[in-house]
């Protein structure tokens, strides 16, 4: 009876999470080593490693890569990190009303749906779009920039959308400091930046862990911001992995390769989330 | 000391409203454009404020389809979410076992996993289980994948009841359902407003489950619908989408609102990210 009372609960939401979760993972894992195609082939079979050797051959797929990469260090590691940083910094000393405008505003774009972020982004940056519009106001030279340079723009729109996250676990994070350390450092002479560096940094390096993981995950797995402002174009140049496994899943109907893509993604995803637990270790 | 502090605050604030004006153009762009007769690309006031846009696009295809299709997934899948989240925060949080350590790590680890790269082989999945383009496949999926953070947040708040009210009402014969349901939910009322909210606003913002799993474009939510309007109709009228994304958003964001009011900023955060 007691057993039945501490089992029963947790039944639905174990049952929901074996059947579309935990199932499709280890679907995943199995047709990731199969051909299997969207059309015009009667049964998958299985080909071993076939899917990844491909992958690892393929230019496109090595490009994916590469842009992922470059994605997840502008958008998330440099950009987000560090501005969701010096805005809850700045926010500790600003003046509530600027701080609540602020704080506002940049929550705003974090809650917007994301392909309406997408759209806001992509008037942004077009050609005829208000980037342009105050470069030549300040008479600099403007430029398409979703042709010219897509994989910048589309960090940017990250950047964006996505800082509101950091921001707000570093303001949580600063505002748990003791006051007296602070002063107490302030009067021995240090300046902004060296109590920074040297005080408010170590303090808070349990909250940059975390937010570095939880970010680049979030990060690696954007598909829908992308998606609506660039497609991936032009000509994959701003093709992160989420965006290649699309292509390769039903544009070009090679189900199995797709998968292998996404096996892929998930076990970088799961390194990550491992070393998350870790440094929560002590907490759970 | 004094005039420092109120230089330095100055140029706080300074900084911040420079990233607040960087910030703010684009949201400036979808307001102002949807009350523009001539909008394009640019930020800018238009000559005379219409409702046209608005007019437009507030016919029964273009937007109230699309809406009730995302509050029949989403408040489904919402639903779904925050029960089976409750039942099974509650023997994790009051009862003492061996799994529940285990259980809580194996929740947070799929926390974490990019839900992303998963839609590829639930579609596949999906396809053999005939459940592809259906609601309550999407929404059975959608419950799946926002599970996880709802049984962590739910958990975290529910340790917060003390268990020595519950104990007075085993004492007056109440099972542990009942408990559950008369004495600890409602005394955890922010916390299942919380999960309740924030799941609601994951789903009604997510593009990429309903574009793989639905297929008609009868049942397509308006996170999907918003694409077409920009892809497959030719010239794209700029202030009708800037109308429509209004529209669309405008829920979450009073949602936010309101439940960010009650509970401070960061409220999401507060179970997941203790660093």
């Amino acid at each position: 009876m007691r057993t039945i009372i501490r089992v029963l609960p947790v039944t639905p939401a174990v049952v929901l999470l074996l059947l579309f979760l935990a199932g499709p993972i280890a679907y995943c894992a199995y047709i990731a080593f199969t051909d299997l195609q969207l059309t015009g082939q009667a049964e998958e079979s299985f080909i071993g490693f076939e899917n990844f050797r491909t992958a690892f051959g393929d230019e496109a797929f090595l490009n994916a890569v590469w842009l992922t990469l470059v994605f997840t260090v502008v958008s998330a590691l440099i950009g987000q990190n560090t501005l969701g940083l010096a805005l809850a910094a700045l926010m500790q000393r600003a003046s509530k009303p600027v701080r609540t405008l602020t704080g506002g505003i940049v929550i705003a774009a974090w809650v917007l749906p994301e392909v309406v972020a997408g759209f806001l982004l992509y008037a942004f940056f077009r050609r005829e779009g208000t980037l342009n519009a105050i470069l030549d106001w300040l008479h600099l030279p403007s430029q398409n920039w979703l042709f010219t340079l897509p994989i910048l723009a589309v960090s940017f729109a990250n950047v964006w959308r996505g800082t509101a996250f950091s921001m707000l676990v570093y303001s949580a994070a600063l505002n748990e400091i003791p006051k007296e350390i602070t002063e107490a450092a302030e009067v021995d002479g240090a300046g902004g930046w060296r109590r920074m560096w040297h005080i408010t940094l170590p303090m808070i390096r349990r909250s940059i862990g975390t937010n570095l993981m939880l970010i680049t995950l979030q990060t690696l797995s954007v598909f829908g911001l992308i998606w609506v402002m660039t497609r991936g174009g032009p000509g994959g140049k701003s093709q992160t992995l989420p965006l290649f496994m699309y292509e390769e899943a039903f544009q070009k109907s090679m189900i199995g390769y797709g998968t292998a893509v996404a096996l892929l993604l998930l076990v970088v995803g799961s390194l990550f989330s491992a070393v998350y637990l870790r440094l929560l270790r002590t907490e759970v | 000391m004094r005039s420092r502090r109120t230089t330095r605050r100055l140029a706080a604030d300074a900084g911040l409203l420079a990233v607040a004006a960087a910030f703010a153009l684009p949201l400036a762009w979808v307001i102002l454009s949807s009350l523009d007769r001539d909008a394009d690309l640019t930020v800018k006031v238009p000559d005379g404020v219409t409702w046209d846009n608005f007019d437009a696009v507030l016919t029964e295809d273009i937007t109230f389809t699309p809406l009730l299709n995302s509050l029949l997934l989403c408040g489904g899948g919402t639903l779904l979410t925050v029960v089976c989240a409750a039942l099974a925060a509650y023997p994790l949080s009051r009862f003492r076992s061996r799994l529940n350590r285990p259980f809580m790590l194996s929740v947070l680890f799929a926390t974490c996993l990019p839900i992303t790269a998963v839609m590829v082989p639930v579609y596949a999945l999906f396809v053999q289980v005939n459940l592809i383009d259906t609601m309550q496949g999407t929404i059975f999926f959608f419950a799946a994948s926002q599970l996880p953070f709802a049984i962590w947040l739910m958990k975290n708040f529910m340790d917060g009841v003390p268990k020595e009210l519950e104990e007075a009402a085993w004492t007056d014969g109440a099972s542990s359902f009942q408990s559950l349901l008369r004495i600890v939910l409602p005394l955890m009322g922010p916390g299942v407003a919380v999960v309740t909210v924030f799941s609601f606003v994951m789903m009604w913002g997510n593009f990429f489950v309903p574009f793989m799993l639905l297929l008609t474009p009868d049942q397509m939510p308006a996170a999907v619908s918003i694409n077409e309007f920009f892809g497959n109709r030719g010239t794209v009228v700029y202030g009708q989408l800037a109308a429509f994304s209004v529209i669309y958003s405008t829920p979450v964001i009073l949602l936010y609102v309101v439940v960010a009011r009650r509970l401070g900023g960061g409220f999401a955060l507060g179970g997941a990210v203790k660093g």
